[in-house]
Order: structure tokens, then C-alpha cells, then sequence
């Protein structure tokens, strides 16, 4: 019955999933923070307690965090996509700054009685092709004059903050405080009225319903296209792509012009809808928080969903730990915790495996010892999953009779 | 008196005549008994009983197709694993082997497939790396020492030579003097004849033999069954993880011992039809191609492949051939000349351009080049063909289509995998990666079809195999280009052979018209009217 060519699948004992490992790191992370707060003396509990508090306890609280995970969404997704066609892009920040200063001068130039259903489009667009061209920048360096990835981005990173850093003062500056741009009218931002009332004047905005379309569309485009077949295949292995006639280099650009185009529509999230006002000379920080939410969500657009709101619970959370004399800078060391956890993920993996290995050793045996007593000889490798598993539920309760009779 | 002495003397000849037998059987203290060694891996049991036994000062050879248990075995007693069940015993006493430290300490040694020498120090200074004995070492004390094991072996190494300045088959002399200088006197060499000429080859034979007439032990990892007529005393043959027979080379046959590796009958000798050359296919001009180290790979090389021809390119590992197949593929700039395929100059067009224009490759290194191991079946059948109708239409893949395309080279060329098309390539054994490959290579119907080491690595069976579909390539009238290092592929495959040579054309010769001393000297650069 089965198929040609396919030998019958041997049982063996699951692998961890990424899953397991990540919420594995997750756990671990949560642990030291408990052992931190320990030493300072304070109640744990009470901490995370704080916490959960802080971010989830009332509609605006949820909004806040909501809309704080968005930008750690489209980070998360823009690392991630370079990842998966085997670059590293440690220039999110430049590009979020990038976004960030397109979106802003639109939103100052712009006349303010156009309908948002074109305006909307029109510094959406603009602001990802900005970070395109940003993204572009670096993979043009790698794959025309073979600069490494890590060192152009962050060379684009200060480029992009010093070009902001002249741009305020002369396009958007606010004269009462001349260290930040004007704060943008709310109709020239990403912010909704039906989203603010219904979640009491919170940061939320319509960048997170963008933040949850990219995430399909970046599923799409690497499950589904060509395109993302091109780029998963250099990521895997450029020796066999270039082989096969798929052109690198160009693979490179248009990857990092793509996650260039993400990140920084999580800068024009941030500076046109979460806060409205961009600051001179602050690079934001979540350009590299985003690495940790791709490593932590296993580059899955879902897993990058779910990690985002984690890591954005922290954040909003943290601000409520100071009334417990908890020092707000635990929430930050949980998450390096856990992005060193996540990172070391292999460890973890290996530990999960040798507990499933043993796990199945153990079955394995009592399933050898129930066959034999049937007078059964079919080895376990070729056991049906059913019959391994009745055989070892049998086993087990014959290997606890002979340890009683003993 | 004299008659009686005569007498006593005759008797006593004979007396150890009748004894020498029973001396020679004295060492049955085996140097080395590996007993009923296990070894499962999930799903597979690589070692199912296996024995083992090595007397003291015989080369014993160790034959068995890829995945039949061979390295398993060997990574067993070199302690990069440990048996699941089963005992092992050096000179006699039971061992515990832990890891490669624990070997070195019992005096086993192991020659690697690939040698693992730093380039730009001297002979002596990799030798004694590691073992340099305290803060300031004595280098001349060891160069003493490596040349007199040097001259006792009959090496022919100086210890001042710099590693990147001397001959691959000298580098692997250094290896053996390696293990030599480090007293060991059991040693294991692992396919050591595959980047040697048959020159070289002849050398190392005459090594090894030395090697044993001094009392060391051999286990000699092939599967080049002719080394092993030509050197091993005994043999042991396994077979999936059993072990088969344990043969006396004297009296058994080559064949008897390819029917027992592989069980079943094999035949050696590829039938081919008398060669039909048609009209030329790829016609290399002139071509220079500079390789990594900027300096020229190919030197003004050219050649004609015509349909319905095998041309055989015979030569040292590292002569030119990596920069001449990767100029006509496409993945090296060319310096001067031109490739024409099918009539067209391809020299300036694209990777993808040549591979849909018809041109097939074959890649040396199947697991950096040939395959995405991360990637399912799936996608490395169409990998170069992904963007085409039917496969995808209008940038969207068509994953049914790409199943049933998959699936129809897996059934056609039976490459075996435990998920099917699904199966991610680098689950696959080396001999169902190649498969998969030459499946792939050949669905698409390519004019030209480049092979390099097509088998290299890979079991008789498989071997077999392959020979056969590039010769009913051949059959159809495809041009085939064959890059081996082994003579015994080129001169079976090949109707021509070129010879190539510090990257140049050295001669192009009728297979039927040439022997393999021929062919080994022109390898070393050295024409057969006596030019250089």
C-alpha cells in the first residue's frame, strides 16, 4: 500500500519544537527575573503581578501595549525576513528613523483638509519606500563591493540619524522646544477615533492592523512566491542558488530592500501614530528589540505575532514596578535574559531531546517486554504508532507488577 | 657422519617446514578484536554484530558499500562513538575507548580522507604540533627523529619542506609519518588512494607494505577493490550493518568479492554501444580562466564535444578542471576566449541563460552545490526551473505541480527517502542525494551534460547506476563532459580522453588507443612524444 520509494517511517522519539524551546527561554527568562527580584529582597509575585497590571488591567493599558507591540511586530518581521534569505539586518533603527522622518514631514506638509483615504496611503507608501531605498543602500554595499551586511547597516544606522538630526531643526521643528519636531495633528496620524475612544485615549492605531496584514503578506510572500522561494533558497544555500542560476546578488537587494520597507513602516507607526513627535538625536531602541522578537518567534510570522506582544507586555508593564520598589530596569534584564536564552536555543533543543530520547527508551523497553509476552517478535522500528503505544501502556503496567512482586 | 649430519640437517629443514605454518599462525593474538559490535541508530542498525580481528603485521582491508557500516565501525575504535553493545581488545587485553585520546594512547592511528596539515609550516613543525613537549621544543631533535622514519619507511620526506610547496601524495606521506612520530603502530587509512595518481597510487601500496613488513598493523578503509587485491592480506566484508565474509585476498576473486559487498552479481565493465559522434555541441576556443588565487586556472584550453560522445577529462585533483567546468557553466568571469554551445557564443551569458539553453551539470560538491540539505525534495527538483509554467504561474508556486514533478524523478530514477518528495534533502544518503541530482540533471533533457565526480563516495550498486544513465545519455546523442579523478571511470565511460594538466590541454586521446601508464604520465604533465 505504500508509497514508491518511501521507506516505512521508523518510530523514533519526537524532537523539540521551536515552540517548546522558545517558551522553554520564555520560562527561564521569567525564572531569573524572579531570582533577581528575590535578591533585592521583594516579593516576586508581587512584581510580575505589577506587571500584568501595568499592561493589561484596563482597555487603555491594552491599547498602550497593543500599541507598542506594533512596532516590535514589523521589526520583528523585517529581521526576520532578512534572516530567512541569510543576512543579518542590525539596521532596523535607521530604517524606523528613516520612515519616521518621511512620514513626518509629509504629515507637516500636507495639506490637512485631504481625506485620510488618500492621505493614509500616500505617507504609507512613501515612508516604506524610504526604508526600501535604506535597506537597499546596505545590499548594494554587500553585493557589489562585498561590505558585510552588519557593518553597513550600521553605518546607515548613524547616517540616518544624523540626516534626522538635520532635518528636524529645518523642516518640522517645534519652536517652543527646539530639540523636537511639532507634534503631529491627529488627523495626520496613523491614530483612529473609534480606536482611541474605544480604548480610552491609548496609543493604539490603525498601525497594527498594518502590522498584522504585513505579517500574511510576509507569510505569503515566502510560502507562496516565487520571489520567496529565490530568497529562501540563497539564504539556505547561495552555493546551490547561484548554481541553479538564481541570481545572488540581486536576491540580496531586494531582501534587504524589503526589510528595510518593514522596518520602517514600523518608524512611521512609531513617529506618526504611537508618539507624533520625533526627537533629536535618540536612536530608538527598538530597532533592537526586534532582533530578539524574530529569534524568539523562530522567524514565524505568527511566532514574531505572539513574541511581540509578550515582549510589549514587558515594556508597558514595567513602568508599574516602581510602586513596589522594584527597580523598573528587572523588566529589561528579563528580556536580555531571555534573548540569551533564546539565542543559546541549540541547548535548550538538546535538553528537551535527551528527555524525549529517554522517555522513548523507557516506552520502548515496557513495549518490548508487553510484545514478547504476546509472542510478538516485530521489532519497535516497525511498529505501527498505535500498537507502540497500547504495547507500552501494557509494558509499563507489567515493568510496576514484577517490581511490587520484588 | 656426513650422510647423518646431511640426515639430521634434512630432517630438521623439514621439521621447520612443517613448523613454519604453525609459527605464522602463532600471532593469532589478534592485534585488534573488535567482538559482536551493535550500534543502532534511530531507525537504522548500523552495526548489527559486527566482528573484527586484525592480526599483528597485516594490512587488513575493510570493504563495504556506502552506509554498509564501515565508518561506523571505524569512528567505534577510533572512540568517536560508543558501541551499544559488544567488546573491544588491543593486543589482547579489553578496552575501554572513550574518545580519539584514548585510541591515540593504544597506539591507533588514522590517515583522513582529508589531511589535516597548515599549509605554511614545515613538515616537522605539523608533525610535532601538539606534541612540542614542553615550553621550548627542540625542532632539530625532531626532525632527527621524522628523517629517520622518514629513510626507515622509505617516506622520501624532508623535514623542512613547507607543506603548500609539495605534491599531494607527499602531504599524505606526512600524515602517515604524523602517526608514525607519534608511535602508533595500528594504523587506519580511510579511502587514502582517491586524490592520488595511479603513479602515486603505486607508491603508497609500496609504503603500506613496508609498513606492515615492520610489524605494523593496517586497516585499509576502501572500496577499490583492485588496491585490495594488489596490498591487503585479508579482507572482511560487511554488508547493511552484518558482516558477509572474512576472506583471504590470495585466493579470492575480484569478483567474488564485489558479489559479496554488494550481493549480488556485479559487472565491472559498462556495456556501450560503438560511439556516433554528431555534429559538435560546446566548442571551447582559447579559453584562460583565472582561478581563486588569481592566477591562471585554464590556459588557453580548447576542445570540442560532439553529440553522442563521452569525453573522459583525465587529471590530478586541482589542474585546471574545477575552472574549466565552472567557465562553461557559468559560474566563473572568463579571462580570454569563447565557449560556444550549440553554435552560440554563451561566454558572457548568465548561469540561468546556459541551464535553460540546454547545458546540464552535474556538481563536484552535491551537498554545497548541488543541494538545498535544508530544503525538501520538493524544491530542489525544480530549483532551476521554479519560475516556469507549470510550476508557477504568475509568481505563485504551484506546489501540486512541483509534488508530481518531484515525485515522477524520484519514482524514475528510485531514489530512496523516508518522507518521499517531502523529505529534506540532507536526510538522504549520499548515493539518493546523487540520484536525486542526476534525476533531476536528466529530466530536464540537457544538449550538454557535465559530470563531475559523478560517483565519488557513492557504493558499486549506485556506481553502476549512474555509469549506465550517462551512457544511454550518451545513447541519445547527448554530449557528455566526465571530471573524474578516478582512471578506472575515465577509461570505462570515456570514447576520448583529455588529459589536462597545470591547466593546460595536454593530450586528447582515443580511449581504445591508450593504457593508464600513458594516461598517469601525461597526468604529470609529461606528453607522450617526451615534451613538457
Amino acid at each position: 500500500m505504500r508509497q514508491k520509494g518511501v521507506i516505512n517511517k521508523p518510530l523514533e522519539a519526537r524532537t523539540a519544537s521551536p515552540l517548546l524551546v522558545s517558551l522553554s527561554a520564555v520560562f527561564l527568562g521569567i525564572i531569573a527575573g524572579c531570582i533577581f527580584i528575590l535578591c533585592l529582597g521583594k516579593n516576586p509575585f508581587a512584581g510580575f503581578e505589577r506587571i500584568l497590571f501595568g499592561a493589561l488591567s484596563n482597555t487603555r493599558r491594552i491599547g498602550n501595549t497593543l500599541g507598542m507591540s506594533t512596532q516590535l511586530i514589523l521589526i520583528g518581521l523585517s529581521v526576520a525576513f532578512a534572516f530567512k534569505t541569510g543576512l543579518f539586518n542590525i539596521g532596523a533603527s535607521g530604517q524606523m528613523l528613516v520612515g519616521g522622518i518621511t512620514g513626518s514631514i509629509l504629515a507637516y506638509y500636507l495639506p490637512m483638509d485631504m481625506p485620510r483615504f488618500i492621505y493614509l496611503p500616500i505617507i504609507i507608501v512613501a515612508a516604506m519606500l524610504a526604508g526600501a531605498f535604506w535597506g537597499f543602500l546596505s545590499g548594494l554595499l554587500k553585493a557589489k563591493f562585498n561590505v558585510h551586511e552588519v557593518v553597513s547597516t550600521i553605518m546607515l544606522n548613524w547616517i540616518a540619524y544624523w540626516i534626522v538630526y538635520d532635518f528636524i531643526p529645518r523642516f518640522i521643528i517645534d519652536p517652543t522646544i527646539s530639540v523636537k519636531s511639532k507634534p503631529i495633528e491627529t488627523v495626520h496620524t496613523l491614530r483612529a477615533d473609534w480606536l482611541t475612544d474605544l480604548t480610552a485615549f491609548s496609543t493604539l492605531n490603525y498601525g497594527f492592523f498594518l502590522a498584522i496584514i504585513m505579517c500574511v503578506v510576509v507569510w505569503f510572500i515566502l510560502q507562496k512566491t516565487t520571489l520567496g522561494f529565490n530568497l529562501k533558497a540563497v539564504g539556505s544555500n547561495r552555493f546551490c542558488a547561484e548554481y541553479a542560476g538564481i541570481k545572488v546578488n540581486r536576491s540580496i537587494m531586494i531582501s534587504m530592500a524589503i526589510a528595510g520597507a518593514l522596518a520602517s513602516l514600523a518608524g512611521l507607526t512609531y513617529y506618526c501614530g504611537y508618539s507624533n513627535i520625533m526627537e533629536m538625536g535618540k536612536m530608538p531602541n527598538e530597532g533592537y528589540d526586534g532582533i530578539a522578537v524574530a529569534l524568539l518567534g523562530n522567524c514565524s510570522p505568527i511566532g514574531i505575532f505572539f513574541s511581540a506582544i509578550f515582549f510589549g507586555i514587558l515594556k508597558m508593564g514595567r513602568g508599574s514596578l516602581a510602586a513596589t520598589g522594584i527597580p523598573t530596569e528587572i523588566a529589561d534584564t528579563i528580556i536580555a535574559t531571555i534573548i540569551y536564552f533564546t539565542a543559546t536555543n541549540v541547548i535548550l533543543a538538546s535538553f528537551w531531546n535527551r528527555i524525549f530520547h529517554s522517555s522513548f527508551e523507557k516506552k520502548e523497553e515496557a513495549a518490548v517486554k508487553a510484545a514478547l509476552s504476546h509472542g510478538d517478535n516485530t521489532p519497535v522500528s516497525q511498529m505501527t504508532k498505535e500498537k507502540f503505544k497500547a504495547y507500552a501502556k501494557e509494558g509499563k503496567a507489567l515493568l510496576k507488577e514484577e517490581k511490587e512482586v520484588r | 657422519m656426513i650422510q647423518q649430519a646431511a640426515g639430521i640437517m634434512a630432517a630438521f629443514l623439514e621439521l621447520t617446514h612443517i613448523m613454519c605454518p604453525l609459527g605464522w599462525e602463532k600471532p593469532l593474538n589478534y592485534v585488534i578484536e573488535m567482538l559482536d559490535i551493535w550500534k543502532e541508530f534511530p531507525g537504522i542498525v548500523a552495526n548489527g554484530g559486527i566482528t573484527l580481528q586484525v592480526k599483528e603485521g597485516e594490512i587488513h582491508a575493510i570493504l563495504g558499500e556506502n552506509g554498509a557500516g564501515k565508518s561506523t565501525l571505524m569512528s567505534i575504535l577510533f572512540g568517536l562513538y560508543h558501541a551499544d553493545k559488544g567488546t573491544i581488545k588491543v593486543r589482547g587485553k579489553e578496552v575501554d575507548i572513550k574518545n580519539p585520546n584514548d585510541a591515540f594512547d593504544l597506539g591507533i592511528g588514522m590517515v583522513h580522507q582529508h589531511f589535516q596539515l597548515v599549509h605554511n609550516f614545515t613538515v616537522a613543525e605539523n608533525i610535532i604540533m601538539g606534541k612540542e613537549g614542553g615550553f621550548v621544543y627542540d625542532i632539530k631533535k625532531a626532525s632527527r627523529k621524522i628523517k629517520e622514519i622518514s629513510e626507515r619507511y622509505g617516506l622520501s620526506i624532508e623535514p623542512d619542506m613547507v607543506i603548500e610547496d609539495i605534491t599531494v601524495g607527499m602531504q599524505q606521506r606526512v600524515e602517515i609519518l604524523k602517526m608514525l612520530y607519534r608511535d602508533a603502530d595500528i594504523l587506519i587509512f580511510d579511502e587514502p588512494t582517491a586524490v592520488l595518481t595511479p603513479q602515486e597510487i603505486d607508491e603508497l601500496m609500496q609504503i603500506m607494505k613496508n609498513l606492515a613488513a615492520e610489524g605494523k598493523s593496517i586497516i585499509l578503509i576502501t572500496h577499490k577493490l583492485d588496491e585490495i587485491k594488489a596490498v591487503a592480506d585479508r579482507c572482511t566484508i560487511i554488508r547493511r550493518g552484518k558482516l558477509i565474509d572474512v576472506v583471504d585476498v590470495k585466493t579470492a576473486t575480484v569478483e567474488e568479492m564485489a558479489a559479496a559487498m554488494v550481493g549480488r552479481p556485479v559487472s565491472f565493465k559498462v556495456d556501450k554501444k560503438p560511439c556516433k559522434p554528431g555534429k559538435p555541441i560546446l566548442e571551447i576556443e582559447h579559453l584562460s580562466v583565472m582561478n581563486s588565487k588569481k592566477v591562471l586556472g585554464v590556459d588557453d584550453f580548447s576542445l570540442t564535444i560532439h553529440g553522442g560522445e563521452i569525453i573522459g577529462l583525465a587529471g590530478v585533483d586541482g589542474n585546471g578542471q574545477t575552472e574549466l567546468v565552472e567557465a562553461i557553466t557559468g559560474l566563473r568571469k572568463v579571462e580570454s576566449g569563447h565557449i560556444k554551445f550549440n553554435g552560440k557564443d554563451i561566454t558572457m551569458l548568465s548561469i540561468a541563460e546556459r541551464n535553460d539553453m540546454g547545458l546540464g551539470h552535474i556538481p563536484e560538491d552535491r551537498q554545497k552545490r548541488g543541494l538545498i540539505l535544508s530544503a525538501p525534495l520538493t524544491s530542489n527538483m525544480v530549483i532551476k526551473k521554479f519560475t516556469k509554467e507549470p510550476f508557477a504561474h504568475h509568481g505563485l508556486l504551484d506546489y501540486a505541480e512541483i509534488k508530481k514533478y518531484s515525485e515522477e524523478i524520484i519514482r524514475k530514477f528510485d531514489v530512496r527517502s523516508g518522507e518521499g518528495a517531502d523529505s529534506l534533502a540532507g536526510k538522504l544518503s549520499g548515493g539518493n542525494q546523487q540520484k536525486a541530482i542526476i534525476g533531476r540533471e536528466i529530466t530536464s533533457d540537457p544538449d550538454l551534460l557535465i559530470a563531475v565526480q559523478p560517483t565519488r563516495g557513492l557504493d558499486v550498486g549506485a556506481i553502476e547506476y549512474i555509469h549506465n544513465q550517462l551512457v544511454e545519455e550518451r545513447d541519445k546523442g547527448k554530449a557528455i563532459l566526465l571530471v573524474s579523478f578516478e582512471l578506472d571511470e575515465i577509461f570505462n565511460l570515456s570514447d576520448k580522453i583529455v588529459v589536462i594538466s597545470g591547466g593546460k590541454l595536454i593530450d586528447i586521446v582515443n580511449t581504445s588507443e591508450t593504457d593508464e601508464h600513458a594516461v598517469g604520465l601525461m597526468m604529470a604533465g609529461i606528453r607522450k612524444d617526451g615534451g613538457k
